[in-house]
C-alpha cells in the first residue's frame, strides 16, 4: 500500500470525479455535496501520510512500473507532499464552503471540482517534464470551466482573456519541451539534470533557449511581471469559492520554476547553472511594486486581493532567486501562508457580495451588513495575517525570508520591496475595513443570511494561521525538509538513485 | 529536408502570432490554430527528421525515435480539445457583448481634434 500511497493524492480526486459523473449522483446535490467532501477528505488523509513518509526519504514510483528515464516517473518529495497536503486542505476548506449553495449556481461544479484538483496535485508530483504540461492541461480546463460558473457578461469576458492567454502559455510550453527534447534526448526531470550538465556548446544554446522559454511559460501562470494583467480581473470576477481555490494556481507556477530552473537548472547544470537567475531578481521586484501599486488604486475588496496575491508573487520569486537553503525554506513557509489567507479572503469577499447588495465588494458606502461584529474580527485576522503583522503566520513568515537574504546589496532592495509590500497590504486593507464596515448609511440590514457552511470554511482556514505559528517548528521543519529535497536534488548521486529505482 | 521543414514551421508560427496580435477572437482562434500546427510539427522534429526508418528497435539499425510522435499525438488531442472550448467561449462571449472584440467592446481608436 505504501508503495503506491504516491499515485492516491492523483487517483482520488479522478476517481471521486468520475463517481459524481454518475447519473444517480449527478441528479442529488446533498449526495454531490457528501461524496466530494468525502473525497476531498479522503485525498487529504492520503495527502498527509505521503507527508509522513516522504519524511523518510524521497519516493520514486514509476507508472506502470515503466523504468525511468524511458516512462513516467512521479516524485514526491518534501516540497511535493507538503504542496500536495496544502492543496487538499485548501480543496476541503473551499469545497465546504461552496457548499452552501455557490455549488448550484451552474453544472457540474463537484466533477470540474474534484479534477481541478486532481490536475493542481499531478503537477505537485509528476517527476516527468511533459506530464508536467499534460496536469497543467487538465487543471486548465478544469478552471476555464470552474471560472465561468454562475454565468454572467463579466464572468465570460474576463475568461475570454484568461482562457487565450493560457492557450498561447500552452503553446509555448510544448515548444519548449521539444527544445528540451531535442537537446537533451530526454524528458525526465532527473535524468534531463545530469544531462544539462553535460551538453556541448551548440546544444547548450538550444537548451537555454528552451529554459527560458519555460520560465515565460511559468511566469505566465503564477502572474509574474509583465505577464501578469490577466490575474485580478480573472480572480476578481470569479465565484468565491473558484477564486479561492485559484489561490493555489500562482503557486503551480512558481513550484514548477522552482523544479525546474532550480533543479534542473540548478547550481550543477555546467555552463547552463542558474541560467534563470538573472532574470527572476529584476522581475520578482517589480512584480512586487506594481502589485504594489495596483492594490492602491483598487476599487473593490477581491481586487485588492488580486493585487496581494501578484506581490506575494513577487515576494516568492524574489526567494526562489536567492536560491539558498534558508530562502527555500522561509519561502516553502510563506508560500503555505500566503495561499490559506488569501484563500481566506477570497471566501469572506464573497459573504460580502452576498450581504451588500448591488454595492457587491466595491469600496462605496452601503447598506450596513448583519453579523458585522464577526464578519469584523474575521476579515482584521485575515488583514493582520496578510500585511505580515505579528502575532499570525505573515509575520513568521516575511521575517524568515528576511533574515534568508544575506548579501547586503540584496538586502538594500529586497528588505524594502518587501516591506514596502506589507505597507501597501496595510492602507489597502484598512481603507477596506474602514469602508466595508464603518461607511454605511441607512439602518436597516440586509435580510440575507450567512450560511453557517460558510463561516465555518472561513473560520478553518483562519484558525490554520495561529495554528501554524503555534505548530511552527514542525512547519519549519518540514519546509526544511522540502527545501533539502529540492536542493538535495541537485546532486547527481541523488538523482542516479532515483533514475535506476 | 531540414530547411524546408524549418521554413514550414517558421512561416506557420509568424502567421499564427501575427493572426493572434489581432484584437478579435475569429482570427484569435485560427491563429491558435495555426500556431498548434506549427507547434505540433516542432515536436515531430525534436528526435530528429529521418525518412523511411522504423520506429521499433529491432527492425533496422536506423530507427526513428517514437517518443515525439507520442507527444505529437497527446499534443494534438489536448490542442483539439482547448482549440474546442476557445470556440464556443468566443462564440458566447461574441453573443454576449455582440462584437467578437476580446475586450467585449470596439476600441475607440478615432483621432479627436484637441480642442
Amino acid at each position: 500500500m505504501i508503495k503506491h500511497l504516491i499515485t492516491l493524492p492523483i487517483l482520488l480526486p479522478m476517481l471521486t470525479g468520475l463517481l459524481l459523473l454518475l447519473p444517480q449522483l449527478r441528479h442529488n446535490v446533498r449526495y454531490q455535496r457528501v461524496t466530494a467532501s468525502l473525497g476531498n477528505l479522503a485525498s487529504l488523509i492520503a495527502c498527509v501520510y505521503l507527508l509522513i513518509a516522504v519524511q523518510d526519504g524521497i519516493i520514486a514510483y514509476a507508472l506502470g512500473d515503466w523504468k525511468a528515464p524511458f516512462g513516467i516517473v512521479l516524485y514526491g518529495d518534501g516540497l511535493s507532499a507538503l504542496l500536495v497536503c496544502l492543496s487538499c486542505l485548501l480543496g476541503f476548506c473551499v469545497h465546504l464552503y461552496a457548499c452552501a449553495g455557490d455549488d448550484q449556481r451552474g453544472p457540474f461544479f463537484h466533477p470540474l471540482f474534484m479534477f481541478q484538483i486532481m490536475g493542481i496535485n499531478g503537477a505537485f508530483l509528476t517527476g516527468d517534464i511533459f506530464n508536467l504540461f499534460v496536469f497543467f492541461e487538465i487543471l486548465l480546463i478544469a478552471s476555464y470551466s470552474l471560472m465561468v460558473h454562475g454565468g454572467g457578461k463579466a464572468k465570460i469576458q474576463a475568461n475570454v482573456h484568461y482562457v487565450f492567454l493560457n492557450l498561447i502559455g500552452s503553446a509555448l510550453f510544448l515548444f519548449a519541451l521539444g527544445t528540451l527534447y531535442g537537446a537533451t534526448g530526454t524528458l525526465n526531470m532527473a535524468d534531463m539534470a545530469q544531462r544539462v550538465a553535460l551538453l556541448d556548446a551548440e546544444q547548450q544554446l538550444i537548451a537555454k533557449a528552451g529554459a527560458l522559454l519555460l520560465l515565460a511559460v511559468f511566469g505566465l501562470k503564477a502572474a509574474m511581471v509583465p505577464v501578469h494583467f490577466w490575474l485580478p480581473k480573472t480572480y476578481a470576477s470569479a465565484t468565491a469559492p473558484v477564486a479561492a481555490l485559484f489561490a493555489i494556481m500562482t503557486k503551480v507556477g512558481l513550484y514548477s520554476i522552482w523544479r525546474v530552473h532550480g533543479a534542473i537548472f540548478g547550481d550543477y547544470a555546467g555552463e547552463l547553472a542558474n541560467v534563470a537567475q538573472p532574470w527572476l531578481w529584476p522581475i520578482g521586484l517589480a512584480t512586487i511594486a506594481l502589485g504594489v501599486i495596483a492594490a492602491l488604486a483598487s476599487q473593490s475588496l477581491r481586487t485588492l486581493i488580486s493585487n496581494l496575491v501578484i506581490v506575494s508573487v513577487g515576494t516568492l520569486l524574489i526567494t526562489i532567486y536567492i536560491h539558498q537553503l534558508d530562502a527555500t525554506r522561509a519561502g516553502v513557509y510563506y508560500l503555505i501562508h500566503s495561499t490559506l489567507s488569501c484563500a481566506a479572503m477570497f471566501l469572506l469577499a464573497g459573504v460580502f457580495v452576498s450581504l451588500r447588495g448591488k454595492a457587491e465588494d466595491r469600496l462605496v458606502s452601503a447598506k450596513p451588513m448583519p453579523r458585522a461584529g464577526l464578519l469584523g474580527s474575521l476579515f482584521a485576522l485575515l488583514a493582520i495575517a496578510l500585511i505580515g503583522m505579528p502575532p499570525l503566520s505573515g509575520f513568521v513568515g516575511k521575517a524568515l525570508i528576511l533574515q534568508s537574504i544575506q548579501q547586503p546589496e540584496l538586502q538594500l532592495w529586497a528588505w524594502s520591496a518587501i516591506l514596502i509590500g506589507g505597507l501597501a497590504a496595510l492602507i489597502g486593507l484598512s481603507r477596506a475595513g474602514t469602508t466595508l464596515f464603518w461607511n454605511t448609511s441607512g439602518d436597516h440590514p440586509e435580510a440575507s443570511t450567512i450560511h453557517p457552511l460558510q463561516i465555518t470554511a472561513i473560520l478553518l482556514l483562519v484558525i490554520s494561521l495561529p495554528l501554524m505559528v503555534v505548530f511552527g517548528g514542525v512547519l519549519t521543519e518540514l519546509s526544511d525538509t522540502a527545501a533539502q529535497h529540492l536542493h538535495r536534488a541537485l546532486e547527481v548521486e541523488t538523482l542516479l538513485e532515483v533514475s535506476q529505482w | 529536408m531540414e530547411a524546408v521543414f524549418a521554413a514550414c514551421v517558421g512561416f506557420m508560427s509568424a502567421c499564427g502570432i501575427f493572426l493572434m496580435l489581432r484584437g478579435h477572437t475569429f482570427t484569435l482562434v485560427i491563429g491558435l490554430t495555426l500556431l498548434s500546427y506549427a507547434v505540433n510539427l516542432f515536436l515531430f522534429a525534436s528526435g530528429g527528421l529521418k525518412i523511411g526508418a522504423p520506429d521499433v528497435l529491432g527492425a533496422s539499425n536506423d530507427y526513428a525515435d517514437p517518443l515525439p510522435q507520442a507527444l505529437v499525438l497527446t499534443a494534438i488531442v489536448i490542442g483539439f480539445a482547448m482549440t474546442a472550448f476557445a470556440v464556443i467561449l468566443a462564440m458566447r462571449g461574441r453573443s454576449d457583448s455582440g462584437n467578437d472584440h476580446v475586450d467585449g467592446k470596439e476600441p475607440n481608436l478615432e483621432w479627436k481634434e484637441p480642442r
